[in-house]
């Protein structure tokens, strides 16, 4: 029989040389091996990471390069031979093992494909019990673990059903907003390449759980591998009769499709999104009526983050108590926290709610790729707040965040060096949002060009002190005024840069 | 009817008519005509609109909101560079001004042989491995200014 290996097909993994990797591997192996492509387990610094099966579990090799194969055949790959490559068994690996995966238990694993590897590793258990349960116990069932959106407003996912349950339509709809524009994240990729059929057992569920028969899933463009992987693992499950007319021969129908973006950071705003499914400008929708009320097309919509949508399978099967065990306060459960920028070790750490952010930095992390101190961490995108090294020891859940006045969002945590120039960070949070504005309201769409002009003049020495005055009330008029978190939130980088960093923004002349 | 105008005209036909039954319809027809011709041509707006029952402005107003969507043919290699935080903290300042500086254009810019095109991204996914650059749809990450060269394979200029 045919010796299994692993290559991962993880959009970072192959650029880094994952799939030259696995074609070597394939000319030099030839029917000896079945090569599988799997996810990635998010240990991002041993991509290509190259597992093979032996009796004792997974071996793992990383990171692999086309020219290191030929050798690593000769060592013995195979059989999970010595070589200065291997990691050991992968699920021992320490950065891995401390970990709680609940919501990744199988990217990196599974074959994304293949609905029977799938079910092999416990997939689909979480839908056999909701198909034996009523609506209002599966939405409660949600409730009760306590599971808030992890898309970065934290809204209790539970609530946004019941509303949705609680409305009586012909139509409703399931939406998965999969527009994980956020520099700093890419959980949301990571499973929509590694493990999509959990997040299409996670909308099926919802559809069951409010009586919605179609969901969409919109994607950004800038994933094609992950918008590649959903249309593969949605195939294969309506083959398998657990999407379509009768779910598993339940009587219940779900449809599923995907949407794609078009470069439009602001489409990740739950009503923008919704007019983006509709054919439209991705321009903010006002609020009231909620989407939940009147959302896609009209109708009672449920709007929820991937990884949201991902963790409904596990609270289904394993039950609420066992979810909401995890977690601190009211940030129950676990969150998958994406290391990224200058580190050592970046990738994916799935920990209950609570880790410290020095732990993260520093035992997962392993400090910064350059080896320099690290100065200032941005963490929950480009819209979320920069924290100086004071507050490491801060942990990471949503309220103790939000008692230092930064947020967690979709946990994405970006490291910078001593070498960053915060001034010029402060700068781009503008710039960013000046480029990315859909332009609706005026807060937003002037204010994020004023706001870089602000700090030209301010870095220029043209009267600093009125320029410090004006940036302040300019971030005070942007936060009040604006119409949604883009605006509203673009002025927390600047202001955290402010307040925790006052000396990269000393005049320094003109440029 | 040059073959230009013959081969436009068929894929915003062909769209109109796999896609234009969808609900809210209008993106996935203006993917499907960028996805057959790299671009959107001007023509194709009247027709969309008509296709679809929709205004010329409203299909015109979603051509122009979304930056991924173009009007104009792109060059014959297409290097998009990320200009987001998580890989300027990997030294992607430093990697956007060599791009621009090899390559000879700025960002959302062709060269004046039609080689090449060069556009800005804010964030590929990659941030844990950036600088991060996708050509022609390949991303690869820790990309150093060597190693950009490499890639692009495109002579600096003198």
């Amino acid at each position: 029989m045919a010796i299994k290996v692993f290559v991962p097909k993880d959009a970072t993994a192959c650029s880094l040389g994952a799939d030259e990797v696995a074609a070597a591997l394939g000319a030099q192996l030839g029917a000896r091996v079945e090569l599988v492509r799997t996810g990635s387990r998010g240990l991002f610094w041993l991509e290509p990471l190259v597992e093979v099966a032996t009796p004792t579990g997974r071996i793992g090799y990383g990171p692999v390069g086309v020219a290191d194969v030929a050798g690593l055949i000769a060592a013995g790959l195979l059989s999970g031979g010595k070589h200065p490559l291997c990691i050991g068994p992968v699920e021992e690996h320490a950065w891995l093992k401390s970990q709680q995966r609940l919501t990744f238990a199988r990217v990196g694993i599974v074959d994304p494909a293949s609905v029977d590897d799938y079910v092999t590793h416990g997939g689909y258990q979480g839908l056999a019990r909701a198909l034996a349960m009523s609506p209002a116990d599966i939405v409660k069932a949600v409730s009760d673990s306590g599971l808030r959106g992890r898309g970065g407003a934290a809204f209790p996912t539970g609530i946004k059903w019941k509303t949705v349950l609680d409305q009586t339509a012909p139509q409703k709809y399931v939406t998965c907003n999969a527009d994980e524009g956020d520099s700093g994240t890419f959980a949301d990729r990571m499973l929509m390449e590694g493990d999509p059929l959990t997040l299409v057992e996670g909308m099926t569920i919802a559809g069951l759980a409010v009586g919605a028969t179609q969901g969409y899933i919109y994607c950004r463009v800038e994933y094609p591998e992950a918008i590649a992987a959903l249309k593969t693992a949605i195939a294969a499950a309506h083959a398998a009769g657990y999407l379509g007319a009768s779910v598993r021969g339940s009587g219940k129908r779900f449809e599923l499709g995907v949407r794609v973006g078009a470069g439009a950071y602001i489409c990740g705003e739950e009503t923008s999104m919704l007019e983006s499914l509709e054919g439209r400008r991705g321009e903010v929708r006002v609020r009231p009526p909620l989407p939940a009320i009147k959302g896609l097309f009209g109708a009672p919509t449920i709007v929820n983050n991937v990884i949201s949508l991902a963790s409904v399978p596990v609270i289904l099967e394993r039950g609420a108590d066992f979810y909401k065990n995890f977690g601190v306060g009211r940030s129950l459960g676990t969150i998958p926290l994406q290391l990224a920028g200058n580190l050592k070790r970046g990738g994916l750490v799935e920990r209950a709610f609570g880790v410290s952010l020095r732990e993260i930095l520093e035992v997962y992390g392993g400090g910064s790729a350059s080896g320099r101190p690290i100065r200032a961490v941005q963490i929950g995108g480009p819209l979320g707040a920069y924290v100086p090294a004071s507050q490491f020891d801060t942990p990471l859940d949503y309220e103790s965040l939000a008692a230092v006045g930064a947020l967690l969002g979709h946990g994405g945590i970006v490291a910078f060096d001593d070498t960053v120039d915060m001034a010029r960070m402060a700068r781009y949070a503008f710039e960013f949002c000046a480029i990315e504005s859909c332009g609706k309201c005026t807060p937003c769409r002037i204010g994020s060009s004023r706001g870089v002009n602000v700090i030209d003049s301010l870095l220029a020495g043209d009267r600093p002190a009125e320029q410090r005055r004006l940036l302040d009330e300019l971030c005070e008029t942007m936060i009040q005024g604006s119409l949604c978190g883009l605006g509203g939130m673009a002025p927390f980088p600047v202001q955290s840069a402010l307040k925790h960093f006052p000396e990269d923004f000393a005049p320094r002349g003109r440029h | 009817m040059s073959s230009v105008e013959a081969r436009e005209r068929a894929a915003v036909e062909s769209a109109i008519q796999r896609f234009g039954q969808e609900p809210g319809p209008l993106l996935v027809v203006l993917h499907a005509v960028q996805d057959t011709l790299g671009y959107i041509p001007s023509t194709a707006i009247a027709e969309i609109a008509s296709g679809l029952n929709l205004s010329r402005a409203e299909v015109h107003g979603v051509v122009t909101f979304y930056h991924y969507f173009r009007t104009s043919a792109h060059g014959r290699r297409v290097v998009q560079v990320c200009r987001a935080e998580a890989c300027q903290a990997r030294g992607g300042a430093a990697l956007e001004a060599h791009a621009q500086k090899r390559l000879g254009v700025g960002f959302d810019e062709t060269s004046a042989d039609g080689a090449v095109t060069l556009e800005a991204v804010f964030c590929l996914g990659n941030c844990a491995t950036g600088p991060s650059i996708r050509i022609d749809g390949k991303m690869h990450g820790n990309v150093t200014p060597e190693r950009f060269d490499a890639l692009t394979g495109r002579p600096g200029r003198q």
